[in-house]
Order: C-alpha cells, then structure tokens, then sequence
C-alpha cells in the first residue's frame, strides 16, 4: 500500500456521522453525567466511536476505567453490556452457549407426539431432521455478553473489564468480535453487527496482552489525575465540601502518591477520605487529623507507618 | 504534502526507537487524525498517542520525539488534510521563525528583571508568560550555536544555572507563607512549588529542543536525542531520571512475570499419568477409563543465590537485578543475596525489611563488611571466602547467579573456585552489564570464570534481562 493509498482509505473511516458528536460534545456529555474528563480522555473515547474501534483503557486501581465505560453509555443512552473477565471464562460464558436442556425437551417432545400421532411424519428419518434444523436454531441459542452486544437491534456499549485476568489463550476469542464485529457459530453461521457496539476493555496491567489485541484497539492510559483535576471531582462527588478542605485532601495525595508506596492511594481512597474529613466536620487538615485517618488512604501497615511518620516529620 | 511526510518520519522516527508500530496502526493514526475536528495540538497529541503508543512505558518515548516533530503549535491538523498546503515549507522553516521571534516585552528586560518576571509568573501560575520568560532565558544564556550535533543536554544545564532554580524554589516558598498558614498548608504549598519549578526544567528543555530543531531539521535532532523506551536503557549509563523511570519498570515486571510463572507452572501437562487414581474414577463408568487422570504437576522451585558487585561501577544494576529476584522471590523455595566489592556478605535480610531496594543497595554498598580494603571489587578473594563460609550450603538444586562486570582490578581470578562451586550446584549463571565486545578488554577476566559458568549473559538492559529470568530454572 502506498502512502497515498493509505491516506485515502484513512479519509474514508473518518468521514463517517459521529454518534458523538465532537471531543468537546463528548467532554460535555460525560461532564453532566457526572465524570470529569480531561482533553485526552474526551478525544480518545470520540476517536473510539468515529473509528469504530475498541477503546483499551490501562491504569492503576481505582481511577475511573470501568466508571468511564459506564458514563459512557449513561451519556448516550445506550444500554451497557459487561463481560467480567476471570482466569478460566470459556466460550460457553463470553460467546454463546446452546441451551441443552430445552433441547432436550424438544427432542422428547417430538418423540412423544410421534408416539400418540399427532401427525407429524411417520417417517422417523424425516422427522429428526426436522427436530436437528430446530434444535440448531436461534431460538436455542443462549447469547453471552458478546453475541448480546453483537445481535443487539439498537446500538450499545460493551465493556469487557479485567481483561488483563484471561488466559492468553482466551484472549484470542475477543479477536473477532473486536476487530470485525463479528461471531462465528458453526452450526448457524456469521452473525455481525447491524450497529457497531462501542467497545471497551479495562486492564490493570498485570500483565502484558497480546500484540494482536493491542494492535486492534485505541489506547488509553488513565493515570492518577492531576490535583486540579482531582479537586474537581472531590468537590463534585462529594457536595457541600469546603473548597480549602477540598484543596488540601487533593494535596494530601498527590504528596502520598510521591512516595514510595507499596499501594498509592487511588482517587476512590481520596473520595473516602474527603467523605470521611467532611462527616467528621473537620475545617481543614491538621498533620495530626491526616495521621489518624491515613488508613482510609492506604492499605499497608507498612505503608501508613511511612506516610505517618512523613507527615509529623513536616510539623 | 509537506505535513504528511512529517507524520511519515514521525511513525519512522518511533520504530527506530523500538516502538512496534504495525502498518494497520499506522493507518488508524493517519484516520485519527483526519477525524479529529478541530486543528490544535493537542488534540492532534490524542489521536496519535491513542492510535500509535500501546504501552504506558513508551509514552515519555512518545511525548519527546512528538515535540520534536510537532513542536511548532502552528503544525495543526489542517495541513495534514489539506494535501496541497504548504507544499514549499520543509518542516524546519516554519519553527525557525516562531523559535528565533521574541515576544516583544520580554526582549527589553534586564537580567536581574526578567528573573524577576519569572518568579512573578510562577507566583501568579501564568502558563503564557512563563513559557515566554524562558524562551527568552534560553536564547540569552544558552548561547544555542547553530549547527552543531548537540542534544542539548550543555544547553539546558547553562540555562538551568543562570536561573538558579533553588534560589528561585527559596523565594517561592518564602513568598508563599504568610503567619497565618497552617504547617500542613505550608508543606503541601512548598510540595506544589517544587513541582513547578521542575515543569521549568520540562519547559526549558522543550524550548531548547525547538531551537535545535529549528536549526537542523526534526529527523536531525531526533537522531543525535535517540530517546531509548526504559526496557532499553544502557544500566551502565542511565542518567538519573532514566533510572527512576527503570525502577519502576522494575516493580512493574517484577508482578508480570511472577504471574506468568505461575501460569506456566500450572499449565504445565507432562507429567505422569496416576494410574491408581484412573482405575479408581473409571468404576464410576463401569470400569471404562473415560478419563485419564495424571499426577499433580510438581513444580521444581529452585534455590536461587545472588551474587552481587556492588561497586559503584556496576550498583545500579545489581539494585535492579535484586530487585527483581526479590520480586519474583515466591516462585522459588529461596532467594538469598550476597553482597560484595572487595569482602562479602549476606544482604537477604536487609532486602527483606527494605521498602526500597535500589537505596538499600546503595546503603550497603558501604558497609564495612562489603568492603573490606578499598571497595574496588576483588573478584577472586570474593570468590573464596563465598566458598569458605556459603559453599557447603550449596545444594543440587541450588542456581548460584553472579552479577557484575568480571573486571577484578588486576587481582588474581582464583577461578578454580568458581570451579568447585559449579560442581556442588545444579546452575552457575554469570550475569554481566557490560556490552559483550568491551569483555576481556582491559582488566576484565571474564572469560575465565566463563569457562566455569553454564552460560555468561550479557544483560544490559531490563529486556535482556528479563529474557533471562523467563527461562530460569
């Protein structure tokens, strides 16, 4: 492919009518549903839907991946569907399954009214290959989250979480679904998406996934949010805070999360922390009210003995 | 046309550096970019770093070469949808005059003046006329000579000195604490003050690659930069921000890997079949052995012993190296670490209680039962007394790993020790950070305690090294 050719198939994906509008549209709608998102965030999340691609969202613990995916689609109105990922999810889980049990009883069906003649073919042949057409139909067809998402009417938002806890093996099973939109069945054939579903995978990096997944989705790094930013959502998740205790619960962290911890504390820890400081009635924080109520932040014992003896040694 | 070519060499420049960037990937940039609405810059940053940069590791790697690249804020997306615009701007000429005009105000003041307006500005938080202060402190301290194959680095320190950014932290903090602040405030203002003069250096070093390549091109300067991603870092000659990004790389490995030896392990099917058990199971099926039941994996979890130079040569290294062996110290029955430059001790203590294991290296670095002369590694004597008071704790299963350069300081090698050592353990792995041609040059006698090793490896960077680790056994 030449670099011209390249450019113009480019040209063609990028034309197509967004669902989200613009970056600024898609900023806006996540901000009235209560995520703040920053400049990048907005981009990638419209680049995910104008492209049609798969967003794989990577952090740390706790900033506000899957609560992305989730706002998401409470901004669109889309109906949202999750696939939790564990070492072990099988096809039968992910995929689709074919529900044995009512095909059972179709199967006995068919030879109890053959028995009392209830006119259907008295040729057994022909009759069971009535019953195998039936059984192998969709309407024996258990869809799991991904064909769900696939043979869904109206478009929707899929959110494959953990996806980092898959075997590598079954992690080539998302290939399909996430590159052609697609699911195979052998018994009944291809099923593809009318509306293309908007995709998203959460990883917190536990290990590294494959190139071929990587290579089918838009990448997004979500880091611990900057202060201004985190200020932000501290005063927006948790309303009535003072804006000073608000400043300095976000200053508290970033300063924890210099340090060499064994678990930095994630932005849910902050919003417990500023729950915490504001059910308490505290104005501002002391030293001596951050070292009591460090265990809300961190995890470790270790950890809290560190950050304690930090915050004294700065009285 | 101008500007695609630009997004061309970019994609190259990034795959020169080691950035996997498939053809497909490249088209979704090129996409990315079409599709992105408004022409900024960082807009444009999104759509390439979502479509280009698959690893958090990699983005520092990205960010620099982009600024190179795409510094010019005038570079926006509409030159690359437009392929007929600026046919006859090569991608210098349009940076050479943003780089070389300086704004109007701040080309008139004195020295001690535009100090002055950079401490206001940092003061006030004002982003626009920070940026302008040190474009200008750049070109009247850096004294940016044109066409010289430079990264920079000269440029920057001079700019940074003239500054004098602790001096300049002093004066922030100072002005940042009226009585009435509480200690906390205090504390967590000065925290925040530390941090903008550190985004100083960032600007400076960002203004300063503008001027570079105004002055010889993107691809020029990127060439003579060669950003390397952390898991290619040279551990010999990292600067100190290289290594803190190592480390935690290291942290990071470290969790990956030992998740995947677990997996590895429980995969692992070959082993025997437990024909007790199978007869037992097919009774359910009428005495058909349906099922064949095998025995449970036993996995061998060898004992590891670290070796390891701590001279300062070759301590950043060893730090990272135990580091990650510690890590990963589940998956074997032990780990123990030694400690040596010129006299040897155990350290696996020490590493244990330690939070931080690079500033714990360090520390013991020093201490005097590690050194017992002058601290210049003495690998033969090392190697001697390792024996006299450790080796009849080497045991079959035992991998014994040593880490360092093999460079004894002219001392006798004594490697019939090493010899003997071979003898009592299952392994003897040497693991050495110098770059395999620079081996037996000078006092390094390498290859002599190579004859007695199962394998010398060379390991100068977290990928080699973590080759190695993935197939220990």
């Amino acid at each position: 492919m030449t670099d011209q050719q390249a450019w113009e198939h480019a040209a063609a994906r990028a034309v197509r009518p967004s669902r989200l509008g613009s970056p600024e549209r898609t900023a806006q709608g996540l901000r009235e549903v209560g995520y703040l998102p920053d400049q990048h965030i907005a981009s990638v999340v419209y680049l995910g839907e104008q492209l049609a691609k798969p967003v794989l969202i990577e952090g740390p613990a706790g900033t506000g991946k899957t609560e992305l995916a989730k706002s998401v689609a409470l901004m669109s109105g889309m109906r949202l569907i999750r696939l939790q990922c564990y070492e072990g999810l099988d096809e039968a889980k992910a995929l689709y399954e074919w529900n044995y049990r009512k095909q059972l009883l179709r199967i006995q069906v068919g030879q109890t009214g053959q028995a009392v003649g209830d006119g259907r073919g008295p040729d057994g042949a022909a009759s069971w290959s009535d019953v195998e057409s039936d059984i192998f139909s969709e309407e024996f067809l258990l869809p799991r989250p991904l064909l769900a998402a696939i043979r869904s009417p109206e478009p929707v938002v899929l959110l494959i979480d953990e996806v980092d806890r898959l075997d590598v093996e079954t992690e080539a099973l998302l290939l399909e679904v996430l590159s052609d939109y697609q699911v195979s069945i052998p018994e009944l054939g291809t099923v593809t998406a009318t509306q293309t579903p908007l995709v998203f995978l959460t990883s917190n990096n536990s290990r590294d996934l494959s190139e071929a997944l990587k290579r089918r989705c838009l990448y997004l790094f979500l880091d611990y949010p900057s202060a201004e930013r985190e200020q932000e959502i501290v005063r927006s998740r948790v309303p009535g805070i003072g804006e000073r205790l608000a400043e300095q619960v976000s200053g508290l962290v970033r300063s924890l999360r210099a340090m060499d911890l064994k678990k930095r504390p994630s932005v849910s820890e902050t919003l417990d922390l500023a729950s915490t400081l504001y059910l308490l009635g505290a104005e501002e924080v002391t030293p001596q009210l951050a070292a009591d109520t460090l265990h809300v932040l961190l995890k470790y014992q270790s950890d809290i003995e560190k950050a304690a003896a930090e915050l004294t040694a700065k009285r | 046309m101008a500007r695609r070519a630009t997004l061309a060499a970019f994609v190259a420049e990034l795959r020169t550096i080691g950035l996997p960037i498939s053809v497909a990937e490249n088209v979704d940039a090129m996409a990315a970019v079409l599709a992105m609405p408004i022409a900024d810059r960082v807009a444009l940053k999104s759509a390439l770093a979502a479509t280009l940069v698959k690893s958090a590791d990699h983005h520092h790697a990205f960010e620099v070469v982009f600024d190179l690249f795409f510094g010019d804020s005038r570079v926006g997306i509409e030159d690359l949808t437009e392929p007929a615009a600026g046919t006859a701007a090569a991608n210098g000429n349009a940076a050479a005059a943003n780089g070389s005009g300086r704004p109007g105000i701040v080309a008139g003041l004195s020295d001690a003046d535009l100090d002055d307006l950079l401490f206001r500005a940092m003061l006030a938080g004002d982003q626009v006329l920070i940026r302008a202060a040190v474009a200008e402190a750049v070109s009247r301290y850096a004294d940016v000579e044109p066409g010289r194959p430079v990264a920079g680095v000269y440029y920057l320190y001079r700019t940074l000195r003239r500054l004098d950014t602790e001096r300049l932290l002093a004066r922030l903090v100072a002005a940042d604490g009226p009585a009435d602040l509480s200690e906390m405030d205090r504390a967590l203002a000065a925290e925040r003050r530390r941090g903008q003069v550190d985004d100083l250096r960032t600007e400076a070093e960002a203004e300063i690659r503008r001027r570079l390549v105004a002055d010889r091109g993107a691809a020029a300067v990127a060439r003579t930069l060669r950003v390397a991603l952390p898991e290619d870092v040279d551990f010999l000659n990292a600067s100190a921000d290289q290594l803190a990004a190592i480390r935690q790389t290291v942290q990071l490995l470290g969790r990956k890997l030992a998740a995947r030896l677990v997996r590895k392990r429980r995969h692992h099917r070959r082993s025997a079949l437990d024909f007790r058990r199978t007869i037992r199971q097919s009774l359910a099926n009428g005495g058909v052995p349906a099922e064949l039941v095998f025995r449970k994996p036993h996995p061998s979890k060898p004992e590891i012993m670290l070796i390891a130079d701590v001279s300062s040569s070759v301590a950043a290294f060893a730090g990272f190296t135990l580091q990650l062996a510690n890590a990963i110290s589940a998956e074997f029955s032990r780990v123990r670490s030694f400690a040596f430059t010129d006299g040897i001790e155990e350290i696996t203590d020490d590493l244990s209680s330690a939070t931080d294991i690079t500033t714990a290296v360090r520390r013991i670095s020093s201490r005097p039962g590690v050194v017992r002369l002058d601290g210049h590694s003495d690998y033969g004597m090392v190697l001697e007394s390792f024996w006299e008071r450790w080796g009849p704790q080497i045991r079959a299963k035992t991998s014994v790993i040593i880490l360092g350069d093999g460079r004894s300081n002219y001392h006798a090698s004594r490697s019939e020790v090493l010899r003997a050592i071979r003898q009592r353990a299952r392994h003897v792995y040497w693991l050495n950070p110098e770059p395999a041609n620079n081996w037996d040059t000078g006092d390094s006698i390498i290859s002599e305690y190579g004859k007695f090793c199962d394998e010398v490896v060379e390991c100068r960077n977290l990928r080699q090294l973590k080759e190695f680790v993935e197939v220990l056994d």
